[in-house]
């Protein structure tokens, strides 16, 4: 069983409701009230990401099963600037340190698995996923 | 570690037994819990999931506007447990950080060693005490066959890792000049030059270079805007200011350095140092340079290594055992005329 949606981000109102598809699927997957939190917080960092740097873009949501476990799989994409320094805005305390929230490796530990692609001029796309514990 | 679950009938417990009992012991408890929470990176947003549920067990008719507004204060934690890991992993590099610049420090430490030279007549202190890990002065003897002496002291203006990566440069500049350059002022000219060439230009040295003459109890020097050393003699009773011109290192390929001589009689003493002494802080105020000399003055009479270390035992303790500068003394004595 696939289930594929996505919200187009374009406004800062479609972060709310980018947040709110992700925390219903979520919740029908069976993910526990702080995962769901975790899942929204991380899904509304990519989007205020889009907003912000990209002002186009979208998220994909997708359940997906394996063997043993389901997860719930969050794509941001964007035709964005890109990002130069991948390493950079990984770090700890660089994206941060200006109290934008969490940025990348925020996202990154709410999520338990993570990856990013990104070409300067062309666009970013980050995929993250969570498992049902 | 053991993997830690969050027990929850525990955390059951410790709130229930609060609730009936509004006891300090249950909030002691709960200190305790939170601690070792802390200890097993446990985020703030299970603590509270904990509580909420934890809370409905006990009242299983709560009303649900508090169990949302609970849920609305855990929404609010989740970036505080983000900055909480963030924390811990900042923290973690920290250390790794600390343990790198402890192995330089030994490096460098056995880099810049030098030996005390052994020479009849003339008794030789030397004390170098980095502010941090890092010494950003340095000392130096070398001595010929002919018990002639070249003494070098210096400092970086700046501290930590950059000064001493500067310091090891000086250092192996000097030992590759040749025997024949004894002069001070031809030393501090071609030590110029290489520092001229090979250091940023925020970075000055400032350096002293004496080279003491067995035969005739001469010490010939020059200084790179070094903090002027101190001739006392015994004679007069009285300290003399080293007085010689020089431009710091560093600054222009075309600086000259004075060469000055003082002639030592029996009990006369040199005094070396760096800003790290002359500039020692007690409170708010700097220490006058009398008040500095008179210190060392009031050790002179002991061997001069005793005297040295005591006399940085004195300005440790005056500064409540933190230093500020790195701290670098040399003293000789002329003993026997």
């Amino acid at each position: 069983m696939e289930i594929k949606s996505c919200v187009k981000i374009r406004k800062e109102w479609d972060i709310v409701s980018a947040r709110q598809m992700g925390r219903e699927m979520a919740k029908e997957l069976g993910f526990g009230t702080v995962d769901q939190a975790r899942i929204a917080t991380a899904i509304s960092e990519l989007a205020r990401n889009i907003y912000l740097y990209a002002e186009d873009g979208q998220i994909d949501y997708e359940v997906i099963t394996e063997v043993n476990r389901r997860g719930i799989k969050i794509t941001a994409h964007d035709n964005g600037p890109g990002i130069e320094d991948l390493g950079r805005v990984m770090e700890d305390g660089y994206s941060t340190s200006g109290g934008l929230g969490a940025g990348l490796p925020g996202v990154k530990r709410l999520m338990n698995h993570f990856d990013l692609q990104s070409e300067p001029g062309k666009g970013t796309t980050v995929t993250a996923i969570k498992w049902v514990r | 570690m053991e993997p830690f679950r969050m027990d929850v009938n525990k955390y059951k417990e410790m709130l229930q037994k609060y609730l009936y009992t509004k006891d300090e012991n249950a909030l002691y408890q709960a200190g305790q819990f939170s601690k070792q929470t802390m200890r097993h990176n446990i985020l703030p947003e299970e603590i509270i999931n904990i509580h909420i549920q934890s809370l409905k067990e006990i009242y299983p008719d709560l009303p649900p506007t508090i169990d949302d507004s609970l849920n609305f204060l855990l929404e609010t934690m989740i970036s505080y447990g983000l900055a909480y890991q963030e924390f811990i992993s900042l923290r973690e590099k920290q250390t790794e950080l600390e343990s790198e610049i402890a192995v330089a420090a030994s490096m460098q430490q056995t880099l810049l060693s030098t030996k005390k030279p052994n020479v009849p007549g003339l008794d030789i202190g030397s004390i170098s005490v980095p502010a941090h890990q890092m010494n950003g002065d340095y000392y130096h003897f070398v001595k010929d066959r002919h018990q002639n002496i070249g003494i070098a002291i210096a400092d970086v203006i700046g501290k930590g890792v950059p000064a001493a990566l500067a310091m090891s440069m000086i250092k192996y500049s000097l030992d590759s000049l040749p025997e024949t350059m004894r002069n001070p002022s031809q030393v501090l000219q071609s030590l110029n030059r290489v520092v001229e060439r090979n250091v940023t230009a925020s970075m000055f040295i400032t350096m002293f270079y004496g080279w003491y003459q067995y035969e005739t109890c001469t010490l010939h020097y020059a200084s790179a805007g070094h903090e002027p050393g101190y001739y006392y003699s015994a004679k007069d009773d009285r300290f003399y200011e080293m007085k010689t011109k020089g431009l710091v290192l560093g600054v222009s390929d075309e600086a000259n350095y004075e060469q000055v001589k003082v002639q030592l009689e029996k009990n006369d003493t040199i005094i070396l140092f760096t800003d790290g002494v002359t500039e020692c802080r007690v409170g708010e105020r700097f220490l006058e340079i009398e008040e500095v000399l008179e210190v060392i003055k009031a050790h002179m009479h002991l061997p001069a290594q005793e005297a040295v270390d005591k006399v940085f035992r004195h300005f440790e303790r005056l500064q409540d055992f933190q230093l500020r500068d790195d701290f670098t003394l040399i003293i000789l004595k002329k003993q026997v005329s």
